[in-house]
């Protein structure tokens, strides 16, 4: 693998990993957002409390793989920045306002118990961010963006103005929710919350399952190279197939109750989605624009990013290890959560 | 408003929103270490109230740090794409290493907040010291990144045609670095230090007895005092690199537009770009040659020396650096006046004029911290990389800029006045929180 195709592969990991735990923590506020009927207090209360000390932690893997774009493909980042200059900036609204509104919910004196302004704020701005990186992801894949010379050609709306972003941008949201729901299953402290979340893990599949369905039909003609790499290549097709089974087994796995393979499944399954998302768009960064190897930085900046990468992998896997054994120990591992539950008051 | 103009003025309201959130979330975890360790040690009640008061604090200010820091990191590409491509390869090194720094830090945030009861003291106490190194670890990298920006090593640009040379650790390793980080380190442990104070001196005005607020009030002027008291060793430091590296951000932070040995330094004053004289301003014969060189008879370039379409805007930085060093004068003074008192023993909350310094102090010193990132940064101008690429070959040919300038301007503007609230609400509730309270944690 060339130096090019190594750090591509490292941001679609980092990507992934954003997806696994910062994507969770937007769906988290669709279902505070869509929390209804007598136990709506305890879902927010649950969502809250699984979201709470890791949700930082989590959006740095944003920062992670944008500052990677730019140190390591340059044009790409310029490109994208450029173009899609309306989508990523509705985005960043929508993550100030979701973090600020928070830890505003949080720290507020008299913000403590019942539904307030912030949460509000918290839920409705979850939204924005998972729509608009789909549509990102979406326009990428669509051979629309053009790029010579510092000049991006195109325009500003037409591109991510098209069906098939906003299908990618929906898909995007229904599959954090998925997700979200397939976590809280676990987080839920007793069986009737774990219901709530097992029915909206099921509904969001199905929206995965459609959305999905819908975004490949369109695929066809808006983004060609994609679909092609994906439905006429061996990898493309093993990728795909893999992905509709992970989906699936884990729908088997809820309607079985058995959380974990549940849990398990679904982030193959989001793993997949994005892996066949990087094969399919591959060499491409942006479809038609800018490719991994022309895109690339100097090798000396691609070498010092990955000694870089690689070192402070030793500092940063210990301590997120440290802090999810800490906060979500109970939920890591089956006999960790049996033993809880049997405990008195757990 | 013409585009370029809007995506300057939007990137300035990021930094000066930004900025005061970055440096609070390098100073309080300080603060916050030394009053947990206190508490610690002594079990006294009123530092476990600070330390409660100051970690609320600091969620606060660190998560909207985090994300208006996520806006800036996108908005370099998103407002000066052209900029990027060139800069990528280059300062993505330490802002690569910033990420890691970052993660540490958030890392830590979320098991020192939500770690009450729930990990050992000890581990909580060493939490909070990560978070504090790293802090000040970020600012390192990030300085590294402004100090390129203006004294652009490790950069050579090729012939047309041919890709230029490139040296990443050159770059990092800028003459700047150093001096820039130690500087903002200091402005960053000092306006927080301040910022606290202001806030304990404004309630012992009211209430002289609050054990808290005395509590606060010593470690934040014990803190502030000695950031502002080495701060002007610090500034004779970066002066003396500004003269010798970028003699136009010099000239226009003394507006001197004749070049000549012996020149004074200017106390106030109105400059005349068109008559290329100042009006009214205070001149101390031979000081800025001395204060710049060493030497009172050294030779200071003037701006008639320099074209006039490399000069950066004269007013805005003569003006922004004679407010930075007006307000470190004043916040050295003060914190002498606090260090006096407490080295015999006196307590801060008398006499009211020193509490009443105290409150004026910290939002002084924010006043200067935004001062002084004027000078660096508009002092720049009409350079973005100083030497090598004008601000306005940068910008972004996205049309409209004017919308995303006043959405976000509007929006910190809410989140500003919504964290001042919330800032004196948690004051008012731990003040009243019952005194046999324990250390469970915060209400979920």
């Amino acid at each position: 693998m060339s130096a090019p195709d190594a750090l591509a592969a490292t941001i679609l990991a980092v990507l992934v990993i954003y997806a696994l735990l910062g994507g969770a923590d937007f769906g988290g506020g669709v279902w505070d957002l869509l929390a209804r009927g007598p136990r709506a207090a305890r879902q927010r209360e649950t969502i809250a409390h699984a979201i709470g000390p890791i949700w930082e932690a989590n959006h740095v893997w944003l920062i992670v793989a944008v500052v990677l774009l730019f140190t390591a493909f340059p044009p790409a980042f310029a490109v994208i920045m450029t173009a899609l200059h309306i989508p990523v900036t509705l985005m960043l609204i929508g993550v100030v306002l979701r973090g600020s509104a928070f830890v505003f919910r949080k720290v507020d004196p008299r913000g403590e118990g019942g539904p307030s302004g912030w949460q509000t704020v918290f839920a409705m701005s979850s939204l924005l961010p998972p729509v608009m990186i789909g549509v990102v992801a979406g326009t990428v894949s669509t051979p629309v963006l053009g790029y010579e010379d510092g000049v991006v050609t195109g325009g500003f709306l037409r591109p991510w103005l098209a069906p098939f972003p906003w299908i990618v941008g929906f898909f995007t949201l229904a599959l954090f929710a998925f997700l979200a729901a397939v976590y809280l299953t676990l987080e839920a402290r007793d069986e009737v919350l774990r219901a709530d979340f097992q029915r909206r893990a099921l509904a969001s599949a199905a929206s995965v399952a459609a959305l999905g369905v819908v975004a490949a039909v369109v695929a066809r003609d808006a983004a060609p190279e994609l679909a092609d790499h994906l439905a006429n290549t061996g990898g493309g097709r093993l990728v795909v197939l893999a992905g509709a089974l992970a989906l699936a087994s884990s729908v088997a796995a809820l309607l079985a109750r058995r959380w974990f393979a549940a849990r398990a499944a679904a982030v193959l399954a989001v793993v997949l989605v994005l892996v066949g998302w990087g094969w399919g768009l591959h060499p491409w960064l942006v479809t038609g624009a800018v490719t991994v190897r022309e895109g690339a930085a100097p090798p000396v900046t691609l070498r010092l990013v990955g000694w870089i990468l690689a070192g402070g992998s030793v500092v940063l896997v210990p301590a997120f290890a440290y802090l999810y054994a800490t906060f979500h120990g109970r939920v890591l591992f089956p006999q960790a959560l049996r033993r809880d539950d049997d405990a008195p008051g757990g | 408003m013409d585009n370029l103009f809007a995506a300057r003025s939007q990137m300035a309201v990021s930094l000066a929103f930004h900025i005061v959130f970055a440096a609070i979330g390098v100073g309080l975890p300080a603060l916050m270490l030394l009053s947990h360790a206190v508490w610690l040690r002594t079990g006294s009640r009123a530092h476990l109230r600070l330390t409660r008061a100051w970690s609320k604090g600091l969620a606060i200010f660190f998560a909207v740090g985090a994300v208006s820091g996520t806006v800036l990191s996108f908005e370099l590409g998103l407002l000066w794409p052209k900029f990027m491509e060139v800069a990528g390869p280059l300062i993505g090194v330490p802002f690569s290493l910033e990420g890691f720094a970052f993660f540490t830090e958030a890392i830590f945030l979320g098991i020192y907040l939500y770690g009450w009861g729930r990990v050992r003291p000890g581990v909580q106490l060493a939490s909070a010291a990560i978070i504090a190194v790293s802090g000040a670890a970020s600012a390192l990298f990030v300085l590294s990144v402004n100090g390129w920006m203006n004294a652009p090593s490790g950069y050579v640009p090729g012939a047309p045609g041919t890709p230029p040379s490139i040296d990443p650790v050159a770059a990092m390793t800028n003459p700047f670095w150093i001096a820039n980080t130690v500087h903002m380190l200091l402005a960053a442990y000092a306006a927080t230090a301040f910022g606290a104070a202001t806030l304990h001196a404004w309630r012992l005005l009211r209430d002289p007895a609050n054990e808290m607020h005395r509590a606060g009030l010593r470690i934040a002027v014990g803190v502030g005092a000695v950031a502002a008291l080495l701060q002007p060793v610090s500034g004779d430091v970066t002066a003396r690199l500004v003269a010798e590296r970028q003699p136009a951000k010099l000239a226009a932070m003394e507006a001197l537009f004749e070049t000549r040995a012996c020149a004074p330094l200017l106390i106030g004053g109105i400059p005349d770009e068109e008559a290329r004289t100042v009006r009214g301003a205070i001149a101390i014969p031979c000081g800025l040659s001395l204060l710049a060189r060493h030497d009172p008879q050294a030779t200071i370039t003037g701006l008639e020396d320099i074209p006039e379409d490399e000069w950066p805007p004269v007013a805005p930085v003569h003006f922004a650096f004679q407010i930075m060093v007006g307000i470190g004068t004043f916040l050295a003074a003060v914190g002498a006046w606090g260090l006096w008192r407490m080295a015999r023993r006196r307590p801060l909350h008398e006499p009211r004029a020193l509490l009443w310094a105290l409150v004026a102090a910290g939002p002084l010193a924010f006043v200067a911290i935004e001062a002084g990132w004027t000078v660096t940064e508009v002092g720049r101008q009409p350079w973005v990389i100083y030497g090598i690429m004008r601000t306005a070959d940068a910008v972004t040919p996205m049309p409209g800029l004017v919308v995303p300038f006043t959405t976000f301007t509007l929006l910190y503007l809410v989140l500003a006045v919504v964290v001042i609230v919330l800032m004196r609400r948690i004051a008012l509730a731990e003040e009243e929180a019952p005194a046999e309270d324990e250390p469970e944690g915060f209400p979920a």
